[in-house]
This record gives C-alpha cells, sequence and structure tokens, in this order.
C-alpha cells in the first residue's frame, strides 16, 4: 500500500490511452473508463478472486447456515459422535450438534468482527484526518495518544478491562476491540491525508472556503477511499483473530456462541485427550479461512488499485 | 563515430498491446559531441536515453542496432549489458535526487560499486576526491549520508560517480529540471567541463527545456511522439529551425528556465497521438498548421542541408505544398 | 539522536503514566466495587459481612479520598509495591509475579528472536525466487491470519494428545513429579514442555516477517537508488544486499509494533498449554478475581514492552544513520 510519485516519461504509470479521448472529454467517460479498468483488472486478478470467494462462502454459510441446521444447540443428542449425515460436524461432549454451534458461532464472529473491524476504521479515520488535516497541537496530542495505545499490549488492555468488566456482550466485545485495534490505521491514514492536504483541489477548496469538514468529506476521504477500503480489510481481519483469543480466554459474551467460545469449551471438556478433533478443528479452521481470505483480497485489490503492482 | 543508433525500435509492453515509444530512430554522436534530445514530455526520449543503459522489464527492443566506438552495444540483453554499463555508457538518472542509498555513506557506496564491479576503490579515490572537488563540493562529502547533503549537492556527486570510470556515452536525463535557474547553469558548465577534460567522450542531454541545450548542446535532437522530427546544430535548430514542430516548440519558449511540464505545450494546441497503433502519415499532421494532402504519408528523416536532417514534407525537395503556405 | 531517543523516551513515560491510571482508575469505574464483589463470593453473615466490607475497604485504602488512593497508589508503585495477593493471600504480587516471569522470557524472547530473523531470511529468499515465492506468499498469510488458539490446540492434538503421536507433554512448565534442579532430566523436562508453546508463538510470528520482508525488499528493489546502481552495472548480489538491509530498518519498527501482539499471543497459547507463565497467571487472576495480582501484572507487562521497546529504538539509531545525522544537512 505505498504510493509512489514518479514523473515518467512515457508508459511507465497509466497505460497509454487506445482511443483519441480528448483531454476535456467529461468527467463521466473518465471515471466510466476508469471503473472499466478496475473490473478489467479485478476480474483477471486470482488473489482478489480466491480470497473474496473464501470470504463470500463463509459469509453465505453464516446467512443461510441456520436453515440446514437439523438440531438446536440446546438438543442434548448421543456425546462424542465423529461427523456423519445426522451430524455433519459430529457432537461434542455433551452430545450437541457442532455444526448448529459452528454456524451460530460464525455469525457471531464475523458480527463481533464487522463491528470492531468498522469501528476501528471509523475511530482510525476521524484521528487519521483530524492530525493530517489539522496539523500543530491536535495532530501532536492524536500521536501521544496513539502511541501510547500501540505500546500497551491491546488482548492485555482488553483482559484487564473485562476482569472488572464481568459481562460482556457482542456489542461491547466489538466495541472494545475497536477501540483498542486503530492505531496503526490512524497512522496509515494521517500520512496519506498529509500528502493530499499539500496537493492543489485541497487548496483550492480551502481558498473557495470550505470548511474543514466538508473538505475532509468531499476532497479528501473520497480521494483515498480505495486505500480506506484496504484499511478496512485489514481491520476487519485483525479484529475476528481479536475476538477469538479474547473469547477462547472465556471473557466473550456470557451467554453466547462463537468460534472462538466452541474453541474454549473444547479445550475446558477434553476435546484434546477424547480426540473430538471435530470440535475445534472447524472453528478455528474457519477463522484462519476467512481471515486468510481477506488478506489475500486485499493484496489482490492492492494490485488492482495501484497500477505499479499490477503484473503483465 | 562515439555513438550510432541505426532503425532503433524500442516499445513498452502494456495489457492492450505494445507501445512504440521509439520508432525507427537513427542518429550518431561524434567524439567529443554534446547531443542534445528535446521534445514533449511523452515523446519518448527518456525511453531512447535510458534504454541504451538499462532497458526496463517492459521494454523491448523490436528492432535496429546500436554501436558505441565500433562495438555493439546489446541493449536488449540485461545481462551482457552489465559490462557495457557504468564503464562504457553510463547516466545522470532524472531521478538523482534520490539516487543514493540513504543508509551508506557515499564514499562507502562508492567502494562497494567499485568493487562489485572489479575495480579498486582505493587507487580509484584520489580522482574521486579530485573530481569532487572540480565540482566544488569539499572531499568529505563523500564521509557523509545522502540526507546531509543538499538536492544541488547530491545532483554533482551524481553527476562524479557516473562519470568516474570515463564512459564513452553519457546520457543526462533532464539533469536541470529540479534546479534553480542560477544552479541549472553551474549544471550545464559541469557537462561542457566533463566533456573538455575527457571524463566522458560524447553526452546525451535528455530535456525539455532547450534552454540547457542553447548552453551547451552542440547538436539538438527533436523528437516528436516516438519519430525523430528535426537534427541540426543548437545554432541552427534554435535559430532557423524547419520542422513546424520545433518552430513551435522554440517560439514557446520565450524566456531561459521556463519549463512546460504540461501535457500540451502552450502555443500548439492538441495533444501528441496515442503511440498504441499510430495513425498513419505525419504524426504532427493533426497539430500542424501547415499540414496538407502529402501528411498522409510518412514524411522521411532526410538531411536537407549538410548536418541538418528533418522530416517533415515541406522541406523535402521535390513536394511542395499545393497550397504554397510557407512558414518562417 | 539524542533528540530521537528523548522524543522516544517521553512517549514511554507518558505510556506508563497512561496505563498505570488505568490501571488505578478500572476498579474504581465498574459498579460496585472489588471488595463487594469479593465478599459477594465469600457467603458471609451480614454482621461479618459490614465488618469484613469495612476492614478490607481500609485495609486497601478504598474509604479515603480519591486523589488521596491515587497519590497512594503512585506511592506504592514506585517503590515496587503491587500490593498483596488475594488469591495467594498473603504473597506479595510481586514475588508471585517472579514465580512465573521466568518461563514467560523463556517463551518469548526465543519466539520473537527466531522468527523475526528467520521469517527475515525466508522472506529475502522469496523476493528473489518466484518458486519459492508461490508456497512462502500462500503459507505466511495463512499463518498470520491463524488465530494463536487454534494453533496452540491443533498442535496440542496433533503432537501431545495422540492426534499423531505423543511427542510432548501436553500440560504444564515441568513434570509435577520432578524437583527443580539443575539437573539433565528436570532441564529436559522444561524444554520438551516448553517446545509446543514455542512453536505457536514461532510460527504466527514468522508468516508475517517473511510476508514483510518479501514485500518491503520488492518495494526496495522498485526505489531510484536500486535503479540507479543497476543502471551502473551493479551485480544483483549487491543490489540486493542494499535491499535487504534498508528493508531491515521497517521490519525492526513493526518489531516494536508486534509486541503487543505477541505478548497477548503468548497470554492465549500460556492458556492452552498451562504454562505457568505470565499469561497464564493474569488468566487465573481473572478466574479468580484477584484484582491486585491483575492490575499487578498488567503493570508487569508494561515495563517489559516498554524495555523491549527502549531496545529496539537503540537498536534502530545503531542501524539507521539517519536518525543519528538528523536533518542537519546543509
Amino acid at each position: 500500500m505505498t504510493v509512489v510519485g514518479h514523473e515518467g516519461d512515457l508508459g511507465t504509470d497509466e497505460p497509454v490511452p487506445v482511443d483519441k479521448a480528448p483531454v476535456d472529454s467529461t468527467g463521466e467517460a473518465l471515471t466510466a473508463k476508469k471503473r472499466f479498468e478496475f473490473l478489467y483488472f479485478a476480474v483477471r486478478n486470482k488473489k482478489l478472486l480466491i480470497g473474496l470467494s473464501v470470504v463470500v462462502l463463509f459469509a453465505l454459510v453464516a446467512l443461510l447456515g441456520p436453515l440446514f441446521v437439523k438440531h438446536s444447540m440446546l438438543a442434548y443428542g448421543p456425546p462424542f459422535r465423529p461427523p456423519s449425515a445426522a451430524y455433519w460436524f459430529g457432537t461434542n461432549y455433551f452430545g450437541q450438534d457442532v455444526f448448529a454451534e459452528f454456524v451460530y458461532g460464525l455469525r457471531e464472529s464475523l458480527f463481533v468482527g464487522l463491528l470492531g473491524g468498522c469501528g476501528a476504521t471509523v475511530i482510525g479515520m476521524t484521528f487519521g484526518f483530524l492530525a493530517g488535516y489539522k496539523g500543530g497541537m491536535i495532530d501532536e496530542a492524536l500521536n501521544v495518544l496513539c502511541n501510547v495505545l500501540l505500546t500497551i499490549p491491546g488482548l492485555v488492555l482488553l483482559i484487564l478491562i473485562a476482569g472488572f468488566l464481568h459481562h460482556t456482550s457482542a456489542v461491547i466485545e466489538g466495541l472494545l476491540i475497536a477501540g483498542t485495534t486503530w492505531t496503526w490505521a490512524m497512522r496509515a491514514i494521517r500520512a496519506q491525508t498529509f500528502s493530499l492536504v499539500s496537493r492543489d483541489f485541497v487548496g483550492l477548496a480551502k481558498l473557495s472556503g470550505e470548511k474543514s469538514r466538508s473538505i475532509i468529506v468531499r476532497e479528501i476521504a473520497p480521494n483515498m477511499s480505495s486505500y480506506l477500503f484496504l484499511v478496512f480489510i485489514l481491520l476487519f481481519g485483525g479484529a475476528i483473530l481479536v475476538a477469538a483469543s479474547f473469547d477462547f480466554l472465556g471473557l466473550g459474551p456470557s451467554n453466547g456462541m462463537s468460534l472462538g467460545i466452541m474453541m474454549e469449551q473444547a479445550a475446558d471438556w477434553s476435546a484434546l485427550p477424547l480426540h473430538l478433533w471435530w470440535w475445534f478443528v472447524p472453528p478455528g479452521a474457519a477463522i484462519t479461512c476467512v481471515v486468510g481470505g481477506l488478506y489475500f483480497a486485499n493484496v489482490g485489490l492492492d494490485e488492482v488499485f495501484n497500477p505499479k503492482l499490477r503484473e503483465l | 563515430m562515439a555513438l550510432e543508433v541505426d532503425h532503433l525500435q524500442l516499445c513498452y509492453r502494456t495489457l492492450r498491446g505494445d507501445v512504440r515509444a521509439v520508432d525507427d530512430v537513427t542518429f550518431t554522436i561524434d567524439d567529443g559531441e554534446i547531443m542534445g534530445l528535446a521534445g514533449e514530455s511523452g515523446c519518448g526520449k527518456s525511453t531512447l536515453g535510458n534504454g541504451l543503459v538499462r532497458m526496463d522489464v517492459r521494454m523491448r527492443q523490436l528492432a535496429g542496432r546500436v554501436e558505441l566506438d565500433g562495438e555493439e552495444l546489446p541493449i536488449s540483453d540485461e545481462k551482457a549489458m552489465r559490462s557495457f554499463r557504468f564503464k562504457s555508457v553510463s547516466i545522470v538518472p532524472q531521478y538523482a535526487m534520490s539516487a543514493l542509498n540513504p543508509t551508506r555513506r557515499v564514499g562507502k557506496m562508492v567502494s562497494e560499486l567499485l568493487k562489485s564491479r572489479g575495480f579498486d576503490y582505493k587507487s580509484a579515490l584520489p580522482e574521486l576526491e579530485r573530481r569532487v572537488k572540480l565540482v566544488g563540493l569539499d572531499a568529505d562529502v563523500l564521509k557523509r549520508y545522502p540526507i546531509e547533503l543538499s538536492g544541488g549537492m547530491k545532483q554533482r556527486v551524481v553527476m562524479v560517480i557516473s562519470t568516474l570510470l570515463n564512459p564513452s556515452l553519457l546520457i543526462a536525463d533532464e539533469v536541470t529540471s529540479a534546479l534553480d535557474v542560477s544552479t541549472q547553469r553551474a549544471v550545464g558548465e559541469m557537462l561542457l567541463e566533463f566533456r573538455d577534460r575527457k571524463f566522458v567522450k560524447s553526452t546525451m542531454v535528455i530535456t525539455h527545456d532547450v534552454s540547457i541545450l542553447a548552453q551547451v548542446a552542440d547538436t539538438i535532437l527533436v523528437m516528436y511522439a516516438g519519430k525523430l522530427a528535426e537534427k541540426a546544430s543548437a545554432d541552427v535548430v534554435i535559430n532557423s529551425p524547419l520542422h513546424p514542430y520545433t518552430q513551435l516548440l522554440i517560439s514557446s519558449l520565450p524566456e531561459v528556465g521556463v519549463r512546460h511540464d504540461e501535457h500540451t505545450l502552450v502555443g500548439i494546441p492538441g495533444r501528441p497521438p496515442p503511440l498504441l497503433n499510430p495513425p498513419a502519415g505525419c504524426r504532427f499532421r493533426d497539430r500542424c498548421p501547415f499540414a496538407f494532402d502529402r501528411c498522409a504519408e510518412e514524411p522521411p528523416f532526410m538531411e536537407v542541408k549538410p548536418g541538418h536532417s528533418v522530416a517533415c514534407w515541406l522541406r523535402t525537395k521535390g513536394a511542395a505544398p499545393a497550397g504554397g503556405a510557407e512558414p518562417c | 539522536m539524542r533528540r530521537y531517543l528523548a522524543r522516544k523516551l517521553i512517549i514511554y513515560v507518558v505510556t506508563f503514566f497512561v496505563a498505570a491510571t488505568i490501571d488505578w482508575l478500572l476498579p474504581r469505574m465498574v459498579p460496585g466495587n472489588p471488595v463487594s464483589l469479593l465478599l459477594a463470593k465469600m457467603n458471609l453473615q451480614p454482621q461479618t459481612y459490614n465488618a469484613t466490607y469495612s476492614l478490607y475497604m481500609k485495609a486497601f485504602g478504598f474509604n479515603r479520598p480519591w486523589w488521596d488512593q491515587y497519590l497512594n497508589f503512585w506511592r506504592a508503585l514506585l517503590h515496587g509495591n503491587l500490593g498483596v495477593s488475594i488469591y495467594d493471600f498473603p504473597k506479595p504480587v510481586t514475588s508471585v509475579i517472579a514465580d512465573y516471569v521466568l518461563f514467560t522470557l523463556a517463551l518469548l524472547i526465543p519466539a520473537i528472536l527466531l522468527a523475526y530473523f528467520a521469517g527475515n531470511k525466508v522472506g529475502a529468499m522469496a523476493a528473489r525466487r518466484k518458486s519459492l515465492d508461490n508456497t512462502v506468499l500462500p503459507v505466511g498469510y495463512l499463518l498470520t491470519a491463524t488465530a494463536y488458539p487454534w494453533l496452540a490446540l491443533l498442535l496440542a492434538f496433533l503432537f501431545a494428545a495422540g492426534g499423531i503421536g505423543h511427542f510432548f507433554p501436553i500440560s504444564g512448565g515441568f513434570s509435577y513429579g520432578l524437583i527443580p534442579a539443575w539437573n539433565w532430566a528436570f532441564m529436559w523436562s522444561l524444554i520438551t514442555h516448553w517446545f509446543l508453546p514455542f512453536l505457536t508463538l514461532f510460527l504466527v510470528a514468522f508468516g508475517g516477517w517473511a510476508i514483510g520482508m518479501r514485500n518491503l525488499i520488492i518495494y526496495e528493489l522498485e526505489s531510484d537508488y536500486t535503479h540507479y546502481l543497476e543502471a551502473l552495472g551493479a551485480p544483483s548480489k549487491l543490489v540486493r544486499r542494499y535491499a535487504y538491509r534498508n528493508a531491515m530498518l521497517p521490519q525492526l519498527t513493526g518489531l516494536a509494533l508486534q509486541l503487543g501482539v505477541i505478548v497477548g499471543g503468548a497470554v492465549v497459547t500460556e492458556v492452552t498449554f498451562a504454562y505457568p507463565g505470565l499469561g497464564y497467571l493474569i488468566f487465573q487472576a481473572v478466574g479468580n478475581d484477584d484484582y491486585f495480582l491483575l492490575q499487578g501484572i498488567f503493570m508487569f507487562i508494561i515495563v517489559g514492552v516498554l524495555v523491549a521497546n527502549f531496545i529496539i529504538d537503540i537498536i534502530y539509531v545503531l542501524v539507521d544513520p539517519r536518525t543519528r545525522v538528523g536533518i542537519s544537512g546543509a
């Protein structure tokens, strides 16, 4: 995600236009062309396609999975059953359907990850724009805050907070994660904002008397929207991972199911010595697939957005 | 004859096809000659200059041949080119300000570079220090990190490094574009001095700033859209150019130091044709105020007077324009 | 250089201050206070409850004005007094921590350093060879995308619980039958217990460093100074050496930034393997509502991370000339 400027002579950055599009062609034509170009590279990027399909697949399981769940999570059938036609993912120590737990756990984990990712992106954007645009004291203060939070191990802080909170819900968990993981995003966005603020169009907007907020919303944010999206993807994946550890330590939602809680219960109830691998393999594998898929999509999108990285 | 370029074609490979940035280019540079290579941004001049030293991974040589001191320069063979670089053909790149490794002291970098090429740093050091002083720097710049040097200092250091092995051909790519006017003059004088002291045999100065060429160049080659437009002595190109494009290029530069980075030249409406499937005929046709029927055919690059070549039907004998419109 | 380090030091002082304040504030912000939460578990008679309550409140100083409590907290903290463990009453928190800290250090330091060096090497190799890159890139991304608890469970299942074999013990820091001593049997027991937690931390971090290094090298190979070297015919050996050296700098910054993540991973890993380090201890403290222990470990980890950060800063100054010369160019 590097922005490399290069004043080349020819053919360095953009492919030379095919048709004789005049310089003063309407903005509409240009955006249409850009969109075409984006799609052109997007559908040809293997990393993006693979990553995205994996993420979409798991999102579908989370959305539609309940339609296929045959046994309630609260129904206690025969315990220790390996995967079979009746119990797709087997049953656990108590005879509960692991597939049912998996589907509902996946939902909750994706929800917490999404909330954490969105929240962290919003905080990172707000502080990053403010610091990069305003500079001066605001920048200094936000930087110190960011550095302080970067130094404190996030999970340990979360453990401390949760240790005193006693009751958490998925929403609180998501917000706590957002509150501790936005730091690097702010740094990145701040740096990008700095470089944009010095550009002409921002100066023009300033001269024309636009308010700071509207300049940020109208001029700066749209110009780095692709970058912001990449940041969000990484924060989303990161939040899922943090939530898994958090839940695994038994600090997650007290009355719910998540992929991390599944692993916690499996560890607590002798899944290892009893070799109930079907209890803890699916939740962890799902996390790796979703987060890995997100990271792959991120790399792919980066190549699509950034012509320099495109492979010929 | 230091450099002979014969029907050279270089292209960039893009997803949409090959972009011929240098199309059928033939010229020579004599020993001791400083040749200016001028044209708008995107005309292929940098591609040509860089191609003679190191081709980008996306660049291909489609045709043609390059000879340096009578020996073929294998420009499309990355491995074979290595032994020629620095020693026979060298470059002062466009990005001279950032060309030095930021984490190495200048002298250390030079010593490692020389050693990697099989030269001895110790024996080269006195000459290196002499040249550093010659360009007006203190010898202790070699002990400094690039971050400790100003832009102008870095530019000069890079010029000294690039010419340290007395190459036959030096490509100076936009060496003045990032500098202020007085420093530009100083760099121009350095180019002349390097030639006079035989640090370099011949020089190709690539620029879009014709004023620097007036100062240093013996001859000027003008390129337009990948093709040669005109070549003559600097004096002739600046004072009595024959190609309509050169005329507009010169007249659009009223003052020394005025640059035109934009896509379009002030005073020349329109922009160059795309180089991916360029239209047949003269490529300047669409923007040329004197275009006529004949321009639908491609004009040959022909010598019209001794030492003066031009690619324009207006100037080619026996092909007077129907309308009789005479420029100049 | 002095400016650079001074700036960093200020950040660390502020961090310590903020962390300590959070540490002090949190128990006072939750509904009810630690004492009532603690007593709620004791099942006391109402009279005894009241008496015990006021006794505890007095003993822990909760009855004094907040500023006095805060100052007291700092006074104690600066004297290295982190209070007494409730769970392991009346052992001081510091000595409880001392029992566990060596295990954590033995786990973290090799895991961090080995993953860092191996990851960088492999990443640099991947940037050079396309065939290797095709494995390193996906494997690296999958490793960084793996949740610590899952990898820990998976390794425990495969290599300790008999999924593939019983090569390693499944939990603890050493065999219970042994008495700690400097003998071979005890050392071997330590090593076998240490290996799987170490491997968990190593693998996840390794993936991240390998990808990071690969991407940085590719970026460095596109930079101007690389192009200049190539234009002067430098062999790729020199070009790659420069790229590697320069890519190490952002990686070093990354190491400082990743410390927190790795420490978090260590907590989860230690819990999974019941490995008696600080992570396991903090987990026990939460489970037993041992607030002083919880607060103490938090402060202790913060200090550890700050020290590690400072060491990295000093190394950074040593390897990056730019921090030494400052921006004093003419």
